[in-house]
């Protein structure tokens, strides 16, 4: 079986995904440096996440198609923007790599973490998670499918349970 | 006191004048919406009413996806500070079809002329700012080609440069401080958006 990072990159050049944006994330790594050595995808690394929301509105009114990488911990950052595709009315496409699960050794990724879904829904953006790694490529497929043939906002959160739990060296 | 001499609604007219299908513009929210509706309403303007920060993304991503056409951002000081770090996005992308005009009053227009913080450091306890200089920041995010125009004269060379030159441009203008009449667009954004696409792209 495929690694499902590798899955996700597959649906991206189905659906003729042409601008990923992204900060730095360990979860997305391997999908960022994937799309980084693409030649049919333009990689934006962004300052703050909020800054995706514009940029693939922008894509959109020039005919393109893009997705936005983050954290949980960034979705707070894109919130007042993410009122944008209600407002526009345009496809968008989000993957949210999940943080402040059960089992999480952090703190400080709990609120946010836990708030994600409810703060995503609370703007109108259709939530959906995947947590078993067999079950990515049709997730992803069937969120862009709602995105770019239905026209939807919508979220994916790659649970923290398919991720693997950051332990800081720790066990 | 600002000393600023150039007027914000004769400049856009300038800047727009004769524009076609080959230039498509995104305004900020609030003043630099109303002064590109006031130049003439078109299709290919994408006049924000909100979204307050994401005009120069949504200027970048629009010039990566068209990269034959000229992609021109007007906005205002407000919410250029807004998202200073865009600057550095398009810095890194380096699009040469953007060019990024923000016209730099000194306030937060829409709601009562607040100091913003381009103003200057102790100007009084209710409108003070920073001294921030947009330009000096823009060049520090590492786009090359920044200038400030406080003068009429350099005006025809300022919407040259808008215009034409090889970006990403960045240009700050310094604008009085003015109570002008609101010439609205249509406030739709999904038609706005629709009736750009349709536009630029043949169908929405």
């Amino acid at each position: 079986m495929n690694d499902w990072r590798d899955d996700i990159f597959q649906v991206f050049q189905d659906h003729d995904i042409r601008q990923v944006y992204h900060v730095p994330d360990a979860g997305h790594s391997r999908l960022i440096e994937a799309c980084q050595k693409s030649n049919s995808i333009r990689t934006l690394a962004l300052t703050t996440e909020e800054e995706g929301i514009p940029l693939a509105a922008g894509a959109w009114l020039g005919g393109q198609r893009s997705v936005l990488l983050m954290q949980s911990s960034g979705v707070g950052n894109t919130i007042n923007l993410m009122g944008l595709t209600k407002t526009l009315r345009f496809p968008f496409l989000t993957l949210i790599t999940m943080r402040g699960e059960q089992g999480e050794f952090n703190s400080w990724q709990y609120p946010m973490g836990q708030g994600t879904p409810k703060v995503l829904e609370a703007m109108g953006v259709l939530v959906t998670a995947v947590d078993k790694a067999e079950d990515v490529k049709t997730t992803v497929d069937h969120a862009a499918r709602s995105a770019f043939n239905g026209g939807q906002a919508v979220a994916v959160l790659l649970r923290q349970k398919l991720i693997g739990i950051k332990n800081f060296g720790k066990k | 006191m600002s000393t600023a001499t150039i007027q914000r609604r004769p400049l856009v007219k300038k800047i727009l004048d004769g524009a076609d299908n080959n230039l498509l513009v995104v305004a900020g929210l609030g003043s630099a919406n109303w002064d590109i509706t006031a130049a003439g309403d078109r299709p290919l303007n994408m006049p924000l009413w909100g979204a307050m920060g994401g005009t120069v993304p949504m200027g970048l991503g629009l010039a990566i996806a068209q990269p034959s056409k000229r992609v021109l951002v007007i906005t205002g000081d407000g919410d250029m500070l807004m998202s200073l770090g865009s600057l550095a996005t398009v810095a890194a992308q380096a699009p040469d079809n953007l060019a990024i005009c923000v016209l730099d009053n000194e306030k937060f227009g829409e709601t009562g002329n607040q100091a913003t913080h381009t103003s200057p450091r102790n100007n009084g306890p209710t409108d003070s700012g920073a001294g921030a200089d947009l330009s000096l920041i823009a060049r520090g995010c590492g786009i090359a080609d920044t200038g400030t125009v406080r003068d009429q004269a350099d005006v025809a060379t300022l919407v040259t440069d808008l215009r034409t030159k090889k970006g990403p441009v960045f240009r700050l203008v310094k604008v009085t401080v003015e109570k002008l009449e609101f010439v609205m667009p249509p406030q739709d954004g999904a038609h706005l958006k629709d009736r750009f696409r349709a536009a630029l792209l043949g169908s929405p």
